[in-house]
């Protein structure tokens, strides 16, 4: 059961996310490799080589590999497809835009978000926000596979796999990039990060996020939102924790004017720890939270840093 | 241009699911449905498309039993044209589905197929792109802003860094992220005029695809339950607990 997986990167380096998919990849028994596909991605292509667990690193160098987009990946994977039993990709935005499309030229169903590997044909996976959990069985054959990386463990280093380059595969001709805003932060990616703390419509504007910045940047956390927050213009889209946003599963989740609607708590509910700080006790947050702060915001977030200050952070 | 929605009947999202006591999967019995929320998004994004005259004609198709009519009633009452209602029992998964708006792509021709980045019943978020591989089209998927022009859209797409921007030859497949716009109500007139639009009646045999599941679903379970907590008084009690009891900062 040879397994692939496709490496989430910045080309210069790799994503917590592909480590994490290499876990995925290991359990379902066979050998597993990771394909690097980019523009000027040795470097990436080198840190996917330290990773333990991994025979082989294929590498596809090409401008086409650039922004991954769904086109081009589509065929450059089903030129490889032959060779695996297995296609594994993490469900980011990227490995949900191109899996789809290679699943269908495979005529196999993608088996989407899986949280655990029961078996070499059984996966459980999340459904209805993550309300229920499904434990299901593809036909045996080719499989075509998201992983939800918060379930799964990054592989350690100290591994040595084997470079091979691939060639690029024919351009489809069907998609250009045109350009992208990407936000910049020098602080830890939301699916990375061991603390969150996130903020929602109670933060009234997008000012008021910098009373959240700076508790950001005392315990080195990422910044998240509601989807209330970055309706209303407070945040950038990736902000967004969620259902239908990011999911993650941090060390610790401080929900701050969020009420806990069951779309946000899809997106953060397996965090270790998490922290609620709501006017109203009523709010659904508390349910799930194992601290609460019935509190005005505007007072208790300048307490909370000032008290974390005094604590020698 | 033709432009065509796919429209899903799912749970209405307000509705807290409950998994069945045997495990055979959720309690859906007299629970709220209502069209996925994305979906009403690519209705509004085609009705306004052709408000603006980008689009003649916007035709909605439901994959689903007799019921889904309703589903493509509200978006002929949002003013979509004309609805195809392709009856099916069962769940039908995304490949199946697919493969059925392949054949209704190839007889309509439209020049864009919006559908929603994925439906929140079933989250698999994979209908979309699915289609547009097997018609050897191009994708813009979670869409964020549209432009469009005779032969080719520029798709604004929500990714996890931000926003990135691409052009797609025609046609195309979008699908639909949240703030692509937000979708109107549909007046009571509308309600009242969308009763006479037609609705065409198939089924799956029509476009000659076998909708049997692939996958087995062996169990659905509860996921694991969190308690509720303490409450703390102050931030500072907050802070003593994270870093002593906890041990998370
Ligand atoms: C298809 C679909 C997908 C969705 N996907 C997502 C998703 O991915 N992520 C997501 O988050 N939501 C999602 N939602 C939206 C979700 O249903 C809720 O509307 C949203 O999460 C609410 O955000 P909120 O908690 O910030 O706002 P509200 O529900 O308005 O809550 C604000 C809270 O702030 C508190 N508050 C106000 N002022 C103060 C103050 N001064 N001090 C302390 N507390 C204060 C209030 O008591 C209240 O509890 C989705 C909805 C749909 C239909
Ligand atoms: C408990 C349960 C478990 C299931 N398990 C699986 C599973 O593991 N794997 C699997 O493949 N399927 C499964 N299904 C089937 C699933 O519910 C859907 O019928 C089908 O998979 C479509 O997937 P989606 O709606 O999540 O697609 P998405 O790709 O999330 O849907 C995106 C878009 O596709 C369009 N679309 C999707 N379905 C239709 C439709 N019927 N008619 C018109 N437009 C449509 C809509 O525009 C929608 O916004 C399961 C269903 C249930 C209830």
């Amino acid at each position: 059961m040879a397994a692939l997986v496709i490496a989430e990167h910045t080309n210069t380096a790799l994503k917590d996310a592909t480590a994490k998919t290499v876990t995925a990849a290991s359990q379902l028994g066979g050998p597993v490799h990771v394909l690097v596909a980019g523009q000027g991605c040795a470097a990436a292509a080198e840190e996917a080589r330290k990773l333990s667990g991994v025979e082989t690193v294929l590498v596809a160098d090409s401008p086409l590999y650039a922004k991954m987009l769904a086109e081009p990946m589509e065929a450059l994977l089903l030129s490889l497809a032959d060779k695996y039993d297995a296609l594994l990709a993490p469900a980011t935005t990227n490995g949900k835009n191109y899996m789809p499309r290679v699943a269908a030229k495979l005529d196999v169903p993608q088996i989407s978000e899986i949280l655990a590997v029961e078996g070499p044909n059984t996966f459980r996976r999340p459904i209805y926000a993550g309300n229920a959990i499904q434990t299901i069985e593809a036909p045996s054959g080719k499989k075509v596979i998201t992983v939800r990386t918060t379930g799964f463990k990054a592989a350690d280093g100290g591994g040595s796999a084997a470079l091979q380059q691939v060639p690029a595969a024919a351009d489809p001709g069907l998609s250009s990039f045109v350009n992208e805003e990407l936000s910049k932060s020098d602080r830890p990616e939301l699916t990375a990060a061991k603390i969150i703390i996130s903020g929602g419509r109670g933060m009234q504007s997008g000012d008021n996020f910098h009373l959240l910045d700076r508790i950001a940047d005392k315990l080195h956390a990422a910044v998240g939102a509601s989807r209330a927050a970055v309706d209303a213009g407070f945040v950038p889209n990736d902000y967004q924790v969620g259902q239908t946003g990011k999911v993650v599963a941090p060390e610790l989740y401080i929900a701050v004017g969020i009420s806990g609607a069951i779309q946000h708590l899809a997106g953060m509910k397996d965090s270790k720890v998490i922290a609620a700080i709501n006017k109203d006790e009523e709010a659904p947050i508390f349910q799930v939270a194992d601290y609460g702060l019935v509190a005005d915001l505007f007072k208790a977030v300048p307490e909370f840093e000032e008290a974390l200050t005094k604590a020698g952070y | 241009m033709k432009v065509l929605v796919p429209v899903k009947r799912v749970i209405d999202y307000n509705v807290k699911v409950r998994v069945k006591a045997d495990s055979s999967g959720v309690d859906l019995a007299n629970v709220k449905m209502s069209m996925n929320p994305f979906d009403e998004i690519s209705v509004e994004e085609a009705v306004r498309l052709k408000e603006k005259g980008k689009a003649s004609e916007v035709v909605v198709v439901s994959i689903g039993p007799a019921q889904a009519s309703e589903t493509i009633r509200t978006a002929l009452a949002m003013g979509a044209d004309r609805g195809i209602l392709v009856k099916t029992e069962g769940e039908v998964e995304p490949l199946a589905v697919a493969k059925i708006l392949k054949a209704i792509c190839e007889a309509e021709k439209p020049g864009l197929a919006i559908l929603g980045k994925q439906a929140i019943d079933d989250d698999s978020n994979q209908t979309g792109q699915m289609l547009a591989a097997l018609l050897g089209w191009a994708q813009g998927t979670f869409a964020h802003n549209l432009e469009l022009d005779e032969t080719s859209a520029t798709i604004e797409r929500e990714i996890d860094g931000g926003l990135q921007t691409v052009k797609v030859k025609l046609p195309a497949v979008m699908t639909t992220d949240l703030r692509l716009n937000e979708p109107r109500y549909a007046s009571l007139p509308n309600i009242m005029k969308a009763k006479k639009k037609p609705i065409d009646e198939k089924t799956a045999a029509d476009y000659g695809v076998d909708t049997t599941p692939r996958l087995k679903v062996l169990k659905v379970t509860e996921p694991p339950k969190r308690q509720a907590g303490i409450k703390v008084k102050t931030a500072a009690e907050l802070v003593e607990k994270l870093k002593n009891e906890a041990g998370v900062i």
